[in-house]
Parts: structure tokens; sequence; C-alpha cells
């Protein structure tokens, strides 16, 4: 697919055909797919001189974000600027929620303002849909809670299927604050979806209940979750919700669980690895691994992410101009 | 309230019914007769002719008339949150389901823990209810934990019955006192049995489901340790004690046990733990947020054949309205509960068409069980027992329709759900409440 078809206002049958992309869990593998072909394009499109298009051009976007953010706020707003939207970002600071708005008033108050597409972050499980029930435009969840962080799924997948060619038949390891993380159940639901084996690594104190039911293997001891991994990524810790209720310190923790030379030599030779950031260096990853532009994929992902906001955008913005959502 | 005072000095023969008493087990055709309040008599036959011209004739079409429902968990708005639900409006939805007895929690705005508290709820309730309400008090004051209320006092000025409502007390020493304390009088202590710790921040059952939509669970374990303790406790004491509401299959174990050992121990289940599991939250419902959370589907398998066992004494409603902006909210910020007057004698009868309970125990479970637990005279069928009746069509099926409901709230689980069984009519001291050709008599 060339740069300008991406600009070709309606696909008869997209593959992607959904008023939002509230999470992974459900997509299909061609849905998938589609996405990251688009936004392997966008790729390409992103690193010539002019980058800006017009595919959203009139379309205004609205980056609301209930829990601070600084890298996935700024990978949207620019992917929306890319695509020639106008951006306005909303910060809960400066919302009326401080003031006891409740999440659905505020939805329907900036419904009102008739935006094309809303991007929601917010600390609640769940949240994200429920606002989506209340307004008559496209929503993207730039994560909920600890269930969902769609794009961030799909930017990690874009990484490794730009590096490795592939997602089918590779062994990923996930390691670290399982229970906590919306990042790892997204990338469990795509990763399985698009036949990766996944194996989750991590104390026991930082697996939720049942995750093992979710298709994946589960690991306590990270010199035996790493054999053989071809890529291995690694989760922020907390810190401060952490020490002394569910590790006894990130002295400890980084013993057992961060990821250092060592333990890396026990994955694949060539084996890659991923951080969705930001990073406590010394605490999760050592920073001669994260530093490693050889093994360390963490600048590839952030790359990755405008590209892949700017297909969800273009996706969800041909659903709106076949007029299916009214 | 006025039709409750309206002369109840006449009498009402029902014939042609099929009267189920669950006390004594018997299940007959025949007729019953209402004098004053009360029950005045029962058999085949109790005319050789025609009934006197003084005598009001009910044809019940071969329906069932039972004891009405007792209903031992209720939260009510009042005083303090009547935008939710006052104790008229709660008896409103009470009498439309069968129920003639609610006992009200203590959880309230101020909460009903003083003698003036209990005298209000049973004042208010004597001017606007169109059933019998009984408070539970406060087992400690102010819900608090830390101090016991005076039992004796609130227990002789009419309160049922004592507990912390929604509220674990879980100071052990606490509660050690109080039920040694209310062994004095004998009065029952009711216990939400979870372990706060394990159950902080938790909204739905800890598990594959609760980890998929990435939300904190709550363990069974926060009930069954609280169990556990407590039992130890009334070794040391001679309590009643009356678990207000069970979840798991693994609490049944302990029951069964504590049974065995001669515990006085009683039981109560919701309605909603009976016929509803973890997976009708399904996408954050919030209206299936309950404390304590729906289980797994093994769990509430557990739960009917406790009851069938009789290791479970009563189902209760648990019946908590609670205002939309309370509910429309992200799952974890929403408030537990579900309204459940108009739908508990549903449920029970659910149980019944689908063979997992005789229809003898079912109602037992909402009728003279209750009765027996909390000491009241209604409950069963007999000459002299207050004419608290219903009169109900079990193979009716019945649509549920939220809007509909007679609550103030509308935050059922059971929006849509098909049943089996219907209320024709409901009697408090042998007045007509609810009487479904009328619709709603009190309105």
């Amino acid at each position: 697919m060339s740069v300008s078809e991406a600009a070709q206002p309606i696909i008869p049958t997209p593959a992607f055909s959904r008023r939002h992309l509230l999470g992974i869990e459900g997509l299909s593998p061609l849905e998938i797919t589609s996405l990251l072909d688009l936004a392997d394009d966008y790729v390409d499109q992103n690193r010539l001189i002019d980058k800006k298009q017009t595919t959203l051009r009139g379309r205004t976007i609205i980056n609301l974000f209930f829990e601070s953010s600084t890298r996935t706020q700024s990978s949207f707003e620019l992917a929306g600027k890319r695509l020639g939207a106008d951006t306005m970002n909303m910060s809960v600071k400066s919302s009326s929620l401080n003031k006891g708005e409740t999440l659905i008033d505020t939805a329907i108050t900036l419904n009102a303002m008739h935006p094309d597409i809303l991007i929601v972050r917010h600390q609640d499980s769940g949240a994200v849909e429920l606002l989506s029930q209340k307004v008559s435009c496209s929503v993207i969840n730039a994560g909920d809670g600890w269930h969902e962080h769609p794009t961030q799924a799909l930017l990690d997948a874009l990484t490794i299927r730009r590096r490795l060619g592939r997602i089918e038949g590779l062994k990923v390891a996930i390691c670290g604050d399982i229970m906590h993380s919306r990042v790892t159940r997204s990338n469990i639901h795509l990763l399985n979806t698009l036949g990766a084996e996944v194996r989750l690594i991590a104390p026991k104190t930082l697996l939720p209940a049942g995750i093992e039911r979710l298709g994946v293997t589960v690991f306590n001891d990270m010199r035996q979750g790493l054999v053989d991994c071809d890529i291995i990524m690694m989760l922020r810790l907390q810190m401060e919700r952490m020490a002394g209720s569910f590790i006894p310190s990130t002295r400890e923790y980084f013993h057992y669980f961060g990821l250092d030379r060592e333990k890396l030599a026990l994955a694949k030779p060539n084996a890659l690895v991923m951080h969705p950031g930001p990073m406590n260096r010394g605490v999760e990853i050592d920073s001669s691994i994260a530093d490693d532009r050889a093994i360390s994929l963490i600048q590839e992902q952030v790359e990755m992410g405008v590209a892949v906001r700017m297909a969800a955008l273009t996706a969800l913005s041909r659903q709106l101009d076949r007029g299916d959502h009214l | 309230m006025r039709e409750r005072r309206r002369s109840n000095t006449g009498k009402t023969l029902f014939t042609n019914a099929r009267i189920i008493d669950p006390r004594s087990g018997s299940d007959i055709r025949g007729q019953l007769l209402v004098e004053q309040g009360k029950i005045a008599d029962m058999a085949q036959s109790l005319f050789s002719g025609a009934p006197g011209s003084d005598v009001e004739v009910i044809d019940c079409n071969g329906h069932v008339l039972a004891p009405g429902l007792i209903d031992m968990r209720v939260f009510v708005g009042e005083p303090g949150a009547e935008h939710k639900e006052t104790l008229g409006s709660a008896s409103r939805a009470a009498a439309a389901g069968g129920v003639t007895t609610l006992i009200c929690m203590p959880n309230t705005d101020p909460v009903i823990d003083d003698v003036a508290l209990v005298d209000f709820i049973e004042r208010r309730a004597r001017d606007t209810a169109i059933v019998h309400v009984h408070p539970m008090a406060a087992l400690t004051k102010g819900l608090k934990g830390e101090q016991m209320t005076e039992m004796g006092l609130l227990a002789e000025a009419g309160a049922v019955g004592f507990t912390d409502g929604n509220k674990s007390l879980v100071d052990a020493q606490i509660m050690r006192r109080a039920m040694t304390y209310a062994s004095n009088f004998g009065t029952l202590i009711a216990q939400h049995a979870e372990e706060p710790s394990l159950a902080k921040a938790g909204c739905m059952n800890e598990g594959e489901l609760a980890t998929r939509l990435g939300l904190p669970g709550v363990p069974a374990a926060a009930e069954t340790i609280m169990v556990e303790r407590d039992l130890r406790l009334l070794e040391l004491t001679s309590a009643r004690y009356h678990l207000s509401q069970i979840s798991s299959a693994k609490t049944l174990d302990i029951l069964h046990r504590a049974k065995d050992a001669g515990h006085s121990i009683t039981c109560a289940v919701s309605a909603h733990h009976l016929a509803l599991n973890e997976n009708d939250v399904a996408s954050y419902r919030t209206f299936f947020k309950t404390s304590p959370p729906l289980r797994r589907e093994e769990d509430r398998v557990a739960l009917v054949a406790g009851l069938s066992a009789r290791t479970i004494d009563v189902i209760v409603s648990s019946h908590d309205p609670q205002a939309p902006e309370n509910k429309r909210l992200p799952f974890a910020q929403a408030a537990y509960g579900v309204v459940g007057l108009e739908t508990l004698l549903a449920v029970a009868l659910e149980l019944y068409h689908n063979g997992h309970l005789a229809l003898m125990d079912a109602l037992r479970a909402v009728t003279s069980r209750p009765a027996e637990i909390l000491g009241l005279p209604s409950g069963h069928l007999s000459k002299g027992a207050p004419a608290d009746l219903v009169l109900m069509d079990i193979d009716r099926p019945y649509v549920v329709d939220a809007e509909a409901l007679r609550s103030k709230t509308k935050n059922t689980p059971f929006d849509g759900r098909r049943f089996q069984g219907r209320v024709i009519k409901t009697y408090v001291d042998g007045i007509a409440v609810y009487d479904e050709a009328q619709a709603d008599l009190a309105a």
C-alpha cells in the first residue's frame, strides 16, 4: 500500500470496522493485522521531512486524560496533528471532574462539542467503555485501570513485526508487575491472537488470580522463564506502591526479577528487549541493556507508537466517513 | 398507614385455596377464615352452608395461600437517604413482592444505635408503611466497631436483632464481649462476615474474570476467615449468632461442622447469590456489584444445595436501593447493592420450578425460618396467628421490568429476567395491602 492510499476516503469493507478501539480482547487476527499494515505505511511517512497528511482534516480529536501521562498523550497528539486533525488536550487538573462532576457528565459535555474522536485514559478499569456508551463520537482507550491499553500492544506488535518479520511462533516473555498492568493484558490478547507463545515472569505476589487461564505459561523463576525466548518485555515497577507490600525491596526485586546481562544470556542469542516506559533503571532493567540498540527496542517502540496511533485514528475516521455510527 | 388502620374487624374467608404452611409442612386444599386480623380457622370446609353476609369471600381458584414473606435484610434510606427509599416506598415494594414483614438494617443516617431511633422507625413505619417493619439495631455505636450499643434497652424498644449491617464487626475482643453480653438477653447478633483487609478495594470475586477485567478481587477467604473466627468466639460464649448472608461454598463446609457441633448459629443467603454468578458482571455491569460479591457458578450451586440441606436457613433480598448517580460510574467507584423486595419470592420459586428445592423448603426459607430466628409471631398458618398472608400463582410467567418496580430506585439485577410465580394478593393483619387486580392499593 502506498502512502497516498491512506489518504483515500473510503475502503468498501475495511477489516477494522468498529466504532471504538476499547481493547484488544475480541479483535480478530485480521483486524489486528490490518491496523499493523496501515501503521507500517505511516512509519515510512513519519521519516520523511514533510510528515503532514490531510486524512483527518476537519476532524476534532480530544485527548481526555484522567491519569497523567507524558508519552502516550504526546504520541496521540502528534499522531492527530500529522493526520491534519485539530487536537485538544484536556487533563483532569483543569477539568470539572475535580469539582465533583461524574465521568458520564463530562462525557456528555464533551460530546456536545461534537468531537470526532475522544482519546481517553482513566484510572478505573472499564471507565473508558462506560464513557463510550454515552457519546456519539468514536473512542480510543488510552489505558483504563489495570484492564487494557490497546495501542501499546499494537505498537509492541508492530515493533516486533518490523524487526523479526512475524509474530506467530515467537516466544515472548512479559516480566514484572503483571497484576497492575494493563499493558500485559492487552499484550496477552494480541500475542495469543497472532499465534505467539506468551510467558509471564513475576513473583507470585504480582500475579493476579487465574491469570494462567488467559493462555499463558507462568514462571516464578526468571531464569527458567527466559530460556529460549525471542522477546523479553519488561514492565515498569511502580515503586511507591510496591515496597513492603508486594515485594520486600527493590534491591531484592532486581536480584530476582531485574533484567541483567547474566539473565539475558539465558534467552535466545539474539533475543530483543522491550519496555513500555518510563523505565526504572536498576530496578527492573540494567542500564547497559536499555541503552544497547542492538538488543533494546525501547526507542523504536516510541517511534512505532506514533504510527500505530495514526493507524487507529485513520481506521476510526474511515468508519465515521461511512456514517455507521449515526 | 391508612389502609391498615381501616377497620380489620371483618371476616374474610379464603375458599378453594391450596393452603401451605411451611412450619408444619402441611399442604391442603381448603378454606381459611380470617377474623379480626388473625387466622380464626382453617380446614377443608369451614361452613356447612353458605357463610354469613358479614363474611367477605375470596375464591382463590386453587392458588397457593401461604404466610406472608419475612425479609430479614432490607436497607431503607430512612432516615437520611429518603431519595433512595423510604419506609413507605420499601413497604409498597414489599407488599407487591408478598413480603409482609421487613427487617430494616441500622445503616442509616443517623445510625439506628439509640432507643430514640428505634422509636422513630417504629413510629414512621406505623404512619407510612403498609407492612410490618422491625429494625435491627446497630451492634456497635455509630457502626464504628468500638463500643457496643444498649442492647437490652434497644431490644425492649423493639429491635429484633443487632448487626452492623453491611459492615463486619472486625475487632475480636469487641465481638466476644458483644456475644457474651447479648447472651444475657438472648438477643440475636447478625454478622456481615468479611475480613476487610482481604476485601479492601475489592469489587468482585477474585479469579479469572476479575483478572480479565482488571478489577481487584475479594477472595472467598475473606468470608471464611471471619466465619471461622466468630465460631471460635461462639465457643467462648453462648450467643445466638446469625450470618447475614454467605456467598461461598467453603463457608458451607464450616457451617456444616458448626451445626453438627451444636452451635447456635443460623445463616442466610441473598436471593441474588442463588440466581446469579460472577459472569453476570460481564462488561462492568454495576447493577451486579454486590457485597459479598457474586461468586463462581460452583458456589451458587453449593448455596442452593445448602438451602435444600437446611444448612442455610433463610433467603433474604438484601434489598439495597442505590440511586443512578451511585451506580452509573466506573465499576470500582460504583456503590454495592441491588433492590430485591419484589423479586425475592420469584427467585425462591425459580429454585422450586427448576427442581432444586421443594416448594415447602423454598417457602420455609422466607417465612417460618426467619420468624423462628427473629422470634416473630407470624410466618406460619395456624389458629390465632396474625393474618399475614400471600396469595400467589406459583406458575404464572413473569418478566421483570425494572421500571415497573415500586422501589424508588431501579437497581435490580433481574431486569428482563423470566420468572415463574406472581403475587395475586397480600394481606397484613387481615387487610389487603396489595391486589394485582387493583394494582397498588396503597398508591
